[in-house]
């Protein structure tokens, strides 16, 4: 029996600025299987990304339960909400969020070093991570060396270097032209079909359809689901 | 105890790595005015109160080498002399540790310049109150190199008698840029006579040279041979006035150690027995506390710059670098590790700074003022940088600067790390 990865019951996130109160989730209930590629989709503005901190533990709802495998998220104090990011969570963002001022292969050793791996270890990992995402002749560049697909792709391989239970994807084709967003999504299919489970904001149909299921959120609500492939 | 080290020492890995890439990613101009700026205040914090010190330092220095030796026996107050004088000599003659001494005779007594030329007898004679002090030549040289400080003349010779030395400070033409300070006579030089009288004898000596020096205790004197000055006073059992004693420099023995063994073979009773520092005058001594306390005030102020410099440059640094925080952050990198990085790029700044700093100290600026001290008129300034003081401000300036690191960067690491990545 394939377990939930992911479980969700009437999550409420309404922003706050000084009296002016902005509902942005209204009532969240959502179930994402082991191994699920999920694709959050909407239009501008109806929370797809807001839902996606909330999971990813990057922010506090206001409201609801988040269970991530397994763990009720809502009793983890700051540090263990940081070791759970850093063991069991991956993230990759739409403007590829690299520190700047290291190489690529720097960026994916990063959280390897902070789980306790040695030096020589995490760099074995991140090289043999980049050379999946094929970028083993760029591991020495600094991000303002690498094309933004290149980029997207380090950002890829630090976040799985660690083998995650759950890889978040916030728009990660938004800032590529369409051959390397297209590269980008088939990094993921490959990833889904060896079992990773993705959530993935995204607003173009033509890369949502790689996932098995889409979300789509409106003001807040989840209005429809549909399956895409299995 | 092992899982908390553990974790301990992954923080600190991260730490290290992530301040070691900043560091070397950074832009090299500021790096290096940082460091300068760092530098600068460790100058600031030492040589300034150096200096300050060093006045009055250059003044000791002077005083112990010129004048009391590394152990000053003298005569106690209301006394003529010091009694039982020859088994004092003797003792110092036995001492393990001493190097060698100068026994001194002093008397109280006038030198009267113009009464040769002074032709109306209402005028005052020029005449200046002094002590008189009988020395032999070879023992006073060997102690104080009181030969070297003649400007004017030549230095005494046994084969002689008949010549004084006169201390400038005795002379207007020297005395003058001191104002109304000391009492003096004018237009003596070597070879003019004057009349020197002590109690009820008087003798005409001729000025065989002038000592330039700018301790007291010697510009004020006047010298004459031992001979010279037992014939001039009646002095019971010729005792002495003062013993200047200097140790061997190779000696383990100590001045105070040296002195406890004197007071134990009872000449305390008979005379003052007083180390170096303790014959510096009590005056030097406020003023040495008054300099120190400036100079650690102005160094302070130096240390409150370099705070706010390195929190400015830290905080901008953060503010600027406030979403690869959050970003850190949200791929798992602990608080701490980030701390500890800009931490370690404050002690970065500190250390290199605080060295080059201790490198100009010792290897430039302590040379400097040995080869040229500073001309004042009391003392010759010199830089005083005690190994122990220089570390304790490499230091203090280390930890101001942790602390100044610190502070910006927990106020950006602990923001919300959705708000951090977003930049809201």
């Amino acid at each position: 029996m394939i377990k939930n990865m992911i479980s969700i019951k009437n999550l409420y996130k309404t922003y706050k600025n000084k009296e002016i109160e902005t509902p942005v989730l209204r009532g969240i209930d959502l179930e994402v299987k082991e191994g699920e590629f999920l694709g959050i989709m909407g239009k501008s503005g109806a929370g797809k990304s807001t839902l996606m901190y909330q999971i990813g533990l990057l922010d506090h709802p206001t409201s609801g339960e988040i269970i991530l495998h397994n763990v009720n998220t809502e009793k983890l104090s700051g540090e263990e909400r940081t070791n759970f990011r850093l063991s069991l969570l991956g993230y990759v963002f739409q403007d590829y969020a690299l520190i700047p001022e290291l190489t690529a292969s720097e960026n994916v050793m990063i959280p390897l070093l902070m789980q306790g791996k040695s030096k020589l270890e995490a760099k074995i990992v991140a090289d043999d991570m980049l050379q999946k995402v094929s970028l083993s002749h760029r591991k020495d560049n600094k991000p303002s060396q690498l094309s933004g697909g290149e980029q997207q792709r380090v950002s890829i391989a630090r976040a799985m270097a660690h083998n995650p239970k759950i890889l978040f994807a916030d728009e990660p084709t938004a800032n590529l032209d369409s051959v390397s967003g297209r590269s980008i999504i088939e990094l993921f299919e490959d990833l889904h079909e060896k079992g990773q489970t993705i959530v993935m904001v995204t607003h173009e149909e033509e890369y949502a359809k790689y996932c098995n299921r889409i979300v789509y959120l409106e003001d807040g609500k989840i209005v429809r689901e549909t399956l895409h492939k299995q | 105890m092992k899982v908390i080290t553990k974790k301990w020492l992954d923080i600190f890995r991260v730490g290290f790595f992530l301040a070691l890439r900043q560091i070397k990613g950074g832009n090299i101009a500021t790096t290096f005015l940082i460091v300068f700026i760092m530098m600068l205040t460790f100058l600031n914090l030492v040589v300034v109160s150096g200096i300050l010190v060093g006045l009055i330092e250059g003044g000791s220095k002077a005083n112990k080498e010129q004048y009391t030796g590394d152990l000053l026996i003298s005569t106690p107050a209301g006394e003529q002399y010091i009694e039982h004088s020859h088994e004092i000599e003797s003792t110092l003659e036995r001492m393990p540790g001493i190097s060698n001494f100068s026994v001194r005779y002093i008397a109280g007594g006038m030198i009267e310049a113009n009464y040769k030329t002074r032709r109306d007898f209402s005028e005052l004679t020029d005449s200046v109150p002094t002590q008189i002090t009988g020395i032999d030549l070879a023992r006073e040289e060997e102690l104080s190199g009181l030969a070297e400080h003649v400007n004017e003349g030549n230095y005494l010779n046994p084969e002689e008698s008949g010549y004084i030395l006169i201390g400038k400070n005795l002379l207007h033409r020297y005395s003058e840029a001191f104002g109304d300070v000391f009492a003096s006579i004018e237009g003596t030089y070597p070879g003019d006579k004057v009349k020197v009288t002590i109690g009820d004898r008087t003798k005409e000596f001729i000025v065989k040279g002038i000592i330039d020096t700018k301790v007291d205790q010697v510009s004020l004197r006047a010298f004459i041979t031992k001979e010279d000055f037992l014939r001039l006073v009646d002095r019971p059992g010729i005792n002495a006035n003062e013993f200047a004693v200097r140790l061997d420099p190779a000696t383990f023995v100590t001045a105070d150690q040296l002195k406890g063994n004197l007071v134990a073979s009872g000449f305390s009773k008979d005379a003052k027995i007083q180390t170096a520092t303790e014959a510096i005058p009590e005056f030097l001594n406020q003023i040495r506390i008054a300099f120190a306390l400036l100079g650690n005030v102005i160094g302070l102020v130096g240390i409150v710059v370099a705070s706010i410099t390195i929190f400015i440059v830290i905080y901008i640094n953060a503010v600027t670098r406030r979403k690869y925080i959050g970003i850190m952050k949200g791929i798992g990198i602990k608080e701490k590790a980030i701390e500890i990085s800009y931490i370690i790029q404050s002690i970065f700044y500190a250390v290199l700074g605080g060295s080059f700093g201790i490198f100009i100290v010792y290897a430039l600026l302590v040379p400097l003022f040995y080869a040229y001290p500073l001309n004042f008129p009391f003392s010759d300034g010199i830089l005083v940088a005690p190994v122990g003081s220089v570390m304790f401000k490499f230091f203090l300036l280390l930890v101001v600067t942790i602390v100044a690191g610190y502070i910006p960067a927990r106020s950006i690491v602990k923001k919300n790390t959705l708000d951090s990545i977003l930049g809201r």
